[in-house]
């Protein structure tokens, strides 16, 4: 061994030695420096729940020092004239200074309430889009419930934090929420004690929300985070259909340098994007609501955008339909929200097994479905949306009268039609358009795509000149999933049993009407005329073989 | 079946051959930076100038908290904190993230790449192997063998989380008889909101409605938005030939004042809005519609059961006072409401 | 000559005494009752306001404001309730529908004043309210109080409007004068109820203006209000305009560069 002088390592270097001799940085940066993450942006709405999440922390920790949640009652001294001397809650009194005579605070404060509306929306609109493109199915089924989870968290997060401010219109939400409780049989009126200690409104509920806020929810989500992520990573990102991609592999980008800069740099923009908006609308103008009072209320009193649709089915249940068991009642206009808004969202959760029963395909899928593939699934997503969107609606029934000048009552009871109309339209539409589009692409592939020129033929008619689509395009158009429906056989001991029954009718439903993927005899069949070279690589000019 | 082929089996999936096979990743498209140095260079300049943009946005932001010192009395200082280090902060945060994607897309290479993925189950050896180590523990434990310990032990672990549970128990009083009484008493004043001075019956013009406190709720220092959240009160006059009253509650309205309670029997909002004309009391958080003329009964909306009229009367000197508290609890319809 | 009799048996004695007696109680009724008279309620005002009434108002209110098939008897509405009905234009009333709406107003307000003096002239009610209370210098806190308690609930906090049932609405308050808020609160107009001075004193209508006054002279300290409507506007604006502009970030970030 010579005894030379090394050089000694730079700062970066040094520090990644040490970290490395401690923590295997080595190993990590070899196994994920290179992974790959395909690109596509309906792939980015998680990242956009997933960043609105740390803008919440971020912005929700400054207001944890300027915030207290306390009840005990106190007169406001601040700088909001029209309620100088009012009598308010220390929690109403505390985001009135938050929100006028903190340098800063106004600013934190409606960056995370904007923050919190983006964060439902986006985590909203990436189920939407992970149902529709199938990415649900094995082996994510069970990042769907973990996602579903989150959903919800959210949801609860955002309600327990909008009512911390104990103003007038939140209040009002509690509320409700208390009248509900107290209608869930037998135990509601104790539940409601237990929740708010003792009458509502007292004098514990703010801050017991506040530890939910800040401390169960907030832990609960970063824990199904910490696990969303996880099998994201264990599983790979799903891809699009497309020229070199298949159900074994994975195409896109390595994480570093393009991933660590895009993805990173989407953090920003988004963040940017919630500050930008945050400075220039108001959101949320707890001063002009009041504190909150059993007595007053506001014309238009909804909630926050993710319970509206909680909201809308309370006012589109009918009414008349409380249960009578001896002395007992069972409100049913709390009731039948209640359950149907669970039952919904039992549907929402259990759907990958759903589909999973009926195809009984066992393979993984990495492969995403185009939603025009899958017409039952995209027909039963429609609906779903459709139905959550009445109820979204009916919860703004007071606000259409009155901008749209009709009658709030006809706008009620057209609501109560459309939520029961409305999805099985919007099945049908939707599982007709799919077979239509996926007929389209069959004419695609079989005869090329139209041109636009037309050409007459010497014995006088006229075709429109076909082009025949590339091989990468042929592809995408070809490679999907097709599944057909199964007749209910007897078994072993020779019954058909009423699962394999049900089974059948439902794999009917879902794949009777469908458009097989082209087959090479069928493709072959059509270009039988043509010169093989017509399907080649890319066509340099737009003059190509005529499809006669 | 084998595991494996249960594992894998497709169920309803067709197999139809495909007519080409996969064409593989697309070539890769040139970009003008990949070619051109000068683009490159333009792309870099650009990149530069987004972070550039970013510093001048937190130097705003910074300006922005330093530049509006809080004035009691003048808002506009609020307002513009909030605008200045709003703008200031987004325009920090866009140029870094315009900047970095920027940066991805003109100088990072765009080359497409493909990346195996593994089968989620592990190989049938590993899973042997797997196997082995779990009946390894259960014999080295004794777990499937010895049934006392394992009963026990489950029982054990069921009984352990139930003090965790019953331990919430004093997280609110009992119920008792709370939701079903109020402060209304024979012989209270009916007062008005928020001031709690006390009306009288010539206060009540037809037309009018008075939003009503009992006398002494306003004084109150503890419990007040408890006792105010099932005490309030509408307080109106219409004519008396309009209105169609219960025989045996004729005496509970005063020459055609009638006072009903003010909470909603849907979820308890205030039943606030009165029409005037139609004598419809219209609830404004679910749009349960409640016909005065008419004992108060559900005409529209989710609402169940009528508002609970409170029945008074005028003292010696003028004054509306009730004869009694509600005869049915106020509020949102519960369990026991009947018992 | 020099008279011999006192002062108060002389003739016009009598004259006096009644004079000051007109005089003394005139006055302090008119002190009293806190009311400012149409340009004192003249004979002429009187008149001139008939005539108008006549042309304009008789057919659905009938020639003596008792009345008719049209329209509503106008004895004891007093001179408040035509300031505000025509004053805002909702009278001369047009077409049907649930509810009277705001139109372009007909008529000058001299023309008003007049029509105001001829309907209080028929019995007592209403008067215009004095200047005293309109200024909006009242307590604003106390109005904002009130405010919730009695009109938000129609109104809506902020007085942003709201709807009733079956068509008819409350409308917004921005652009209505203190005089046409006080006169609407004293008169009760079609649905909305009557607030008499035992329920809202004229101090705690002052109150209540003073606050409308500085939640329409004051625009939100946080930006653009999205017309106050609340939660429904934010979420409307977050899922349009956020994911929307968002969205577009993303296909620009996913797409492919030159």
């Amino acid at each position: 061994m010579t005894n030379t002088t090394e050089k000694k390592p730079g700062f970066v270097g040094g520090a990644a030695n040490y970290l490395d001799e401690r923590l295997s940085i080595g190993t990590v940066l070899k196994g994920f420096g290179r992974k790959v993450f395909p690109d596509h942006w309906s792939f980015m709405l998680g990242e956009v729940a997933l960043y609105s999440f740390v803008i919440l922390v971020l912005s929700g920790t400054f207001l944890t020092f300027f915030y207290q949640p306390s009840m005990a009652e106190v007169t406001y001294n601040g700088s909001y004239a029209p309620l100088k001397g009012a009598e308010m809650s220390i929690a109403y009194a505390s985001s009135l200074d938050i929100s006028f005579d903190i340098r800063g605070g106004l600013i934190m404060r409606q960056i995370h309430h904007w923050a919190a509306l983006l964060f439902v929306a986006a985590a909203g609109l990436h189920m939407l889009r992970v149902f529709f493109t199938g990415a649900f199915r094995k082996p994510r089924e069970l990042n769907w419930v973990v996602g579903f989870l989150l959903f919800l968290m959210g949801m609860g997060a955002g309600f327990t934090g909008y009512s911390l401010p104990d103003d007038l219109l939140s209040g009002n939400g509690l509320r409700i929420i208390d009248g509900m409780i107290k209608g869930i049989p037998v135990i509601g009126p104790a539940f409601s004690s237990g929740f708010f200690g003792g009458a509502f409104p007292g004098t514990e509920v703010v801050a017991r929300l506040y530890s939910l806020h800040i401390m169960i929810l907030p832990a609960l989500i970063i824990v199904l985070i910490g696990v969303h992520l996880m099998m994201v990573i264990i599983h790979k990102h799903t891809h699009y259909s497309g020229p070199g991609r298949t159900d074994d592999n994975v195409v896109g980008y390595p994480l570093m340098p393009v991933y660590v800069a895009k993805a990173g740099g989407f953090f920003f923009l988004v963040f940017g994007v919630v500050a930008a908006i945050s400075a220039t609308f108001t959101i949320n103008p707890i001063w002009n609501y009041g504190p909150y009072d059993p007595s007053p209320v506001s014309a238009g009193t909804q909630p926050d955008w993710y319970i509206g649709w909680l909201d809308g089915a309370l006012r589109l249940a009918p009414s008349g339909w409380d249960i009578s068991i001896f002395d007992y009642v069972i409100p049913m206009g709390v009731m039948v929200p209640l359950i149907v808004s669970l039952l919904f969202l039992g549907l929402v959760a259990a759907y990958p097994f759903i589909e999973n029963w009926v195809t009984k395909d066992k393979r993984e899928h990495h492969v995403l479905d185009r939603p025009r593939n899958a017409p039952t699934r995209t027909a039963i997503g429609a609906a779903g949306v459709t139905f959550y969107a009445v109820l979204w609606a009916g919860a703004s029934t007071d606000l259409i009268a009155t901008n749209f000048q009709m009658s709030l009552n006809q706008v009620l009871v057209a609501m109560q039609i459309m939520l029961l109309a409305g999805p099985v339209i919007a099945y049908w539409v939707a599982k007709r358009a799919c077979i239509a589009l996926q007929n389209k692409d069959r004419e695609m592939v079989l005869h090329g795509r139209e041109t636009g020129r037309i050409v007459r033929l010497p014995h006088g008619e006229y075709i429109e000149v076909h082009e025949n689509v590339d091989k990468y395009e042929l592809w995408k158009l070809i490679d999907y999933k097709d599944y057909q429906p199964v007749i209910a056989r007897p078994d072993a001991n020779g019954k058909t049993t009423i699962g394999n029954r049900i089974r059948s009718a439902v794999s009917k439903i879902y794949f009777e009407d469908r458009i097989a993927p082209v087959s090479k005899a069928e493709y072959e069949l059509a270009h039988a005329d043509h010169v093989p070279e017509a399907v080649t690589e890319k066509p340099k000019s737009k003059r190509k073989s005529i499809n006669a | 079946m084998t595991d494996i082929e249960k594992s894998y089996s497709p169920g309803l999936a067709t197999d139809i051959e495909k007519p080409i096979p996969n064409p593989g990743i697309e070539p890769h498209r040139i970009r003008m930076t990949d070619k051109s140095e000068k683009h490159a260079r333009t792309a870099e300049k650009q990149i530069a100038a987004m972070f550039g943009v970013s510093v001048v946005g937190a130097i705003i932001a910074i300006w922005g908290f330093f530049a509006f010192p809080i004035v009691d009395g003048d808002l506009s200082a609020t307002r513009n904190n909030s605008l200045w280090m709003g703008l200031g902060m987004a325009l920090s945060m866009l140029g870094i993230g315009f900047g970095a994607v920027h940066w991805a897309k003109t100088l990072m290479p765009d080359n497409e790449v493909s990346e195996m993925r593994h089968q989620a189950r592990s190989t049938d050896e590993t899973r042997a192997q797997a196997l082995e180590i779990v009946k390894l523990a259960d014999g080295e434990s004794g777990f499937s063998r010895r049934k006392l310990i394992r009963r026990t032990m489950y029982g054990a672990l069921a009984f352990f989380p139930i003090p965790a549970i019953v331990i919430f128990g004093d997280l609110g009083p009992v119920v008792g008889d709370t939701l079903k009484h109020t402060m209304w008493k024979s012989g209270t004043r009916l007062a008005k909101d928020p001031t709690g001075i006390p009306l009288k019956a010539s206060d009540v013009t037809i037309g009018s409605v008075f939003h009503v406190i009992p006398e002494g709720l306003s004084e109150m220092e503890e419990h007040k938005l408890e006792e105010k959240a099932k005490a309030a009160v509408l307080l109106v006059r219409v004519n008396p030939s309009d209105l169609n009253e219960d025989p045996d509650k004729a005496d509970w309205s005063y020459q055609g004042i009638v006072a009903y309670s003010k909470i909603c029997t849907h979820v308890g909002c205030p039943v606030a809005l009165y029409e005037q004309h139609t004598h419809h009391l219209l609830c404004p958080c679910h749009q349960s519609t409640f016909d005065l003329a008419n004992h108060c009964k559900v005409i529209f909306g989710p609402a169940s059961r009528s508002l609970p009229q409170l029945p008074i009367a005028v003292d010696a000197e003028g004054y509306l006072i009730a004869q009694s508290d509600f005869l049915e609890p106020v509020g949102p319809s519960f369990w026991d409401i009947r018992k | 000559m020099n008279s011999a009799k006192p002062m108060r048996r002389r003739p016009w004695a009598a004259g006096i005494v009644v004079f000051f007696g007109l005089v003394l109680s005139g006055g302090g009724y008119a002190a009293a009752t806190n009311v400012v008279q149409a340009e004192g309620g003249s004979q002429i005002q009187v008149e001139e306001g008939r005539k108008i009434f006549l042309a304009n108002c008789a057919s659905c209110h009938g020639t003596n404001g008792e009345g008719a098939i049209g329209g509503p008897s106008l004895i004891g509405v007093g001179a408040a309730s035509v300031d505000f009905q025509v004053g805002t234009g909702r009278m001369p009333g047009q077409g049907s529908g649930p509810q009277l709406r705001a139109k372009p107003v007909q008529f000058t307000q001299e023309q008003i004043s007049a029509m105001a003096a001829y309907v209080a002239s028929l019995a007592p009610g209403p008067a215009i309210p004095d200047e005293e209370y309109l200024r909006g210098d009242g307590d604003a806190t106390h109005g904002g109080e009130l405010f919730r308690i009695n009109c938000a609930m129609c109104h809506s906090a902020v007085g942003a409007g709201g709807a009733l049932t079956q068509g008819k609405f409350a409308p917004a308050l921005t652009g209505s004068t203190a005089k046409h808020t006080y006169e609407a609160m004293v008169t009760g107009p079609q649905n909305m109820p009557v607030f008499n001075d035992a329920n809202l004193t004229p101090e705690d209508k002052k109150d209540i203006i003073t606050f409308l006054k500085y939640v329409e002279d004051n625009d939100s300290v946080a930006g653009f209000e999205l017309g106050s409507i609340g939660p429904v506007a934010e979420g409307l604006f977050v899922w349009i305009f956020g994911l929307g502009f968002i969205i577009a970030i993303t296909v620009w970030l996913g797409a492919k560069s030159n």
